[in-house]
């Protein structure tokens, strides 16, 4: 083990860089394929019924060899190209969408220690990146030549409009409450226990950010760019076999991603609720670590599947009105609200790093 | 202009919406014209599932026609098979014993469940919510069991016969067995409403059932985007729902009440106490609330039949052996009986020539059966009015204007099976 450790630390940035994103990349696959079968479980609860329970490895758990049955089955089908696709651009759009959905979690720290790049300008990065994947669907909409592909490629490229636009401002919040757009920073400013963190000051933000980023990764109740009973699969419709799966990984992914990025703006990504309280402060339940992390995130994504169990899909137009009508002027005033509370040093602002 | 460049043509887009489509109901394919989302045209194309039910009829002696009609509005069996019958006893001149007419209100009211909980869960899965659809399947289940105790089919019944029906209420109900994948609790549990009757068995989903109504409301009824998606949406007036030739809950959704079983009552209609809802603004939420309340209605109903008929015994078919085969008992004793019973099923009953108009209030609408007999024991035309076929007509009016989700949420308030649009 010493050995291992020195051989560890005795690594380049870059080695161990790579290291990190190989692990980030593959646990992410794995997570996803559970999370589709969670996801399946979930909602089969809510729905009186048991869900997949069929496939099992080596005689364990029922269900949970499903989501990788689904993944070779997907693998062996047999990928169509329609005969007036834009071959080139039918082929690249799964990637397009899926790459931003895995390249977002070089900036985000996932414990005090493992963070792969401690970029100052992460915020921005992730902004972009984020935005990026809906040229993935844009292209696939575009490139597929079919007439309901093109219309769900429509409706995403409004979509993503109004609610990055919503979102951007939302961490304008988060932003102006750390000080740092270093997402590690974030994290640090939040010290202090669960009532420290920026959910209880930016608690509108927190809402608009979440329901941006379900609109985001095009869940129910926003996902009218697949939306099944208008336009089939919208933007994917003509997709088979492995473009149809680097889709859907994407789409999962995104919904991983965005519940970790609430808990890092928001819940203090992997501080313990616990910091700093009388008794349970020193224990175990106040120390920092990746647990809180997940825990949280699981928490955050259990949401999007429980919307999903639960709501009617919105219409488009109407996608549009609460993004452009409600959310954002709720950020632009909350944001207002910070100035003042900068300017008086409550909550966040009353914090040594201010002054 | 200036340059030589033509200004792009801009045109309507035209999207084939069907016939393979999830929210097409089975077999519509709707032309849609569209100026962005919004419908400027909908053209929705008739006999895709056409099967010549009518003409088919033309062929077969009265009785072997009432396996087609349950394939009509394949949601709501009996119901159709009780328009078809009504017609024959209306030339036949016959009067059902009054069990018999009970036992069809009954099962009439346990189809109005079946179809609307078919409505309910589609109506919504195609709004988006799919909880419902699911919610709504599991009381479905016990009802299509009540279809099997009493005909032995859990959809196309072949009950009702001209005369009354096929046989009377069954006394203990199917159980579950304890198997691999049952054990022996839970079959138990699944047990406990049907260790009586048939009647015992209705009368416990009953009970239940109003709770269910209650939980597919707290999805729905006060749910934003629900309201959203429906208000004022399809929205048609009460004279234009005349004209248009609606009944049924589209009729009532825009506050017309009008209802065969209190207006024109056939069979004990008459007896039973029950109430009509109607809508206020004729939109997908009117019509929505109205189906829920005649869901509440309906167990009303059943509830009243059962009452009646726990304490009514007796024949639930005439004894007329025109339209009555011979018990099997008789026909080991009596050769006549054993001829006439196989002239019952091969040749059938001549019915006096005539024409006459039989309809239900079907929980689509009005189902009528115009029949006409030149005296043989086949009908010489037999044409069905099916509530559908006027409603799909006017889904143009209804959607143009809306967007294109608005059509999904439209072919769902109309509660269209094409079984009967197309027959």
């Amino acid at each position: 083990m010493i050995n291992l450790a020195t051989l560890w630390s005795s690594l380049p940035d870059y080695a161990r860089a790579t290291v990190w994103i190989l692990v980030i990349t593959v646990v992410l696959i794995v997570l996803v394929a559970l999370l589709t079968l969670w996801e399946r479980k979930v909602i089969g609860w809510m729905q009186l019924r048991r869900g997949p329970n069929r496939v099992r490895i080596f005689g364990l758990l029922p269900g949970i060899g499903q989501p990788f049955a689904d993944v070779f089955k997907l693998l062996f089908k047999e990928v169509v190209v329609p005969a007036n696709a834009n071959k080139l651009l039918f082929r690249l759009a799964p990637m397009i969408a899926l790459i931003p959905a895995f390249a977002a979690w070089a900036v985000i720290p996932l414990s005090p220690e493992v963070v792969v790049s401690k970029a100052d300008a992460g915020l921005l990065y992730l902004l972009s990146l984020t935005s990026l994947g809906v040229y993935g669907i844009i292209i696939a909409g575009w490139a597929a030549n079919s007439k309901y592909a093109f219309l769900g490629a429509m409706r995403s490229a409004a979509q993503m409009v109004a609610y990055e636009i919503a979102m951007g401002f939302a961490l304008v919040g988060v932003l102006m409450a750390s000080g740092s757009m270093n997402l590690g920073t974030i994290v640090n400013t939040q010290q202090g226990g669960v009532l420290a963190w920026n959910w209880f000051w930016l608690f509108p933000l927190l809402v608009v950010y979440f329901i941006s980023g379900v609109a985001e990764t095009n869940r129910a109740p926003f996902d009218v760019a697949e939306g099944e009973s208008e336009i089939v699969a919208g933007f994917h419709v003509e997709y088979s076999g492995i473009g149809f799966a680097l889709f859907f990984l994407a789409e999962y992914a995104n919904m991983i991603l965005i519940a970790t990025l609430t808990a890092v703006f928001f819940f203090g990504g992997w501080r313990a609720p616990f910091e700093g309280w009388p008794g349970l402060g020193g224990t175990l339940l106040g120390a920092p670590s990746f647990l809180w992390l997940f825990a949280k995130v699981f928490a955050l994504v259990f949401l999007f599947l429980w919307f999903r169990a639960t709501f009617p899909r919105y219409r488009y137009d109407q996608i549009m009105r609460l993004g452009w009508k409600t959310l954002i002027p709720v950020t632009l005033v909350w944001i207002g609200v910070e100035m003042l509370m900068a300017n008086w040093h409550i909550g966040p602002w009353a914090r040594a790093w201010f002054h | 202009m200036a340059s030589g460049a033509p200004i792009a043509e801009i045109r309507n887009y035209t999207m084939n919406f069907g016939p393979q489509h999830p929210a097409a109901h089975g077999v519509l394919r709707l032309v849609l014209e569209l100026d962005g989302e919004t419908i400027q045209k909908a053209d929705p194309h008739i006999g895709l599932l056409h099967r010549g039910t009518e003409k088919l009829a033309e062929s077969k002696p009265f009785n072997q026609s009432i396996g087609y009609m349950d394939r009509l509005d394949y949601v709501s069996m009996m119901c159709n098979e009780h328009a078809y019958v009504l017609a024959i006893e209306k030339l036949l001149g016959m009067v059902p014993p009054e069990r018999a007419q009970y036992i069809r209100v009954m099962f009439d009211e346990v189809t109005r469940l079946l179809n609307h909980l078919m409505w309910l869960g589609a109506h919504a899965l195609d709004i988006g919510a799919m909880t419902v659809f699911l919610l709504a399947f599991k009381e479905r289940e016990e009802l299509m069991d009540a279809y099997e105790a009493v005909s032995g089919t859990r959809m196309h019944a072949t009950y009702y016969r001209p005369g009354g029906v096929y046989r009377d209420l069954p006394d203990s109900m199917p159980k579950y067995q304890a198997s691999r994948w049952r054990s022996q609790k839970d079959a138990a549990r699944l047990n406990e409403a049907r260790s009586g009757s048939l009647l015992d068995f209705i009368h416990a989903f009953t009970e239940r059932f109003p709770a269910a109504i209650d939980d597919y409301e707290t999805l729905l009824t006060d749910n934003r985007i629900w309201k959203q998606r429906t208000v004022n949406i399809g929205v048609v007036s009460p004279e234009r729902a005349m004209q248009l030739g609606f009944s049924g809950p589209m009729l009532r959704g825009s506050g017309v009440a009008w209802d065969l079983r209190k207006k024109q009552p056939y069979e004990c209609y008459a007896r039973m106490d029950f109430d009509i809802p109607v809508g206020v603004n004729g939109d997908c939420y009117d019509r929505y609330l109205v189906r829920v309340a005649e869901m509440r209605q309906s167990v009303r109903i059943v509830r009243q039949c059962i009452e009646w008929l726990r304490v009514n015994p007796g024949a639930v078919m005439i004894d007329d052996r025109k339209v009555r085969a011979p018990r099997r008992a008789e026909m080991k004793e009596d050769m006549e009986a054993l001829i006439h019973h196989f002239k019952f099923f091969s040749e059938g009953y001549e019915v006096p020539a005539g024409e006459t108009y039989a309809a239900v209030e079907a929980p689509k609408g009005e189902f009528g059966v115009y029949l006409v007999s030149d005296g043989a024991n086949k009908p010489y035309r037999l044409k069905c009015r099916a509530p559908g076929f006027a409603h799909l007509a006017a889904l143009e009016e209804m959607t143009r204007g809306h967007m294109l989700a608005d059509v999904v949420a439209v072919i769902g308030t109309q509660d269209i099976v094409f079984g009967e649009v197309d027959r």
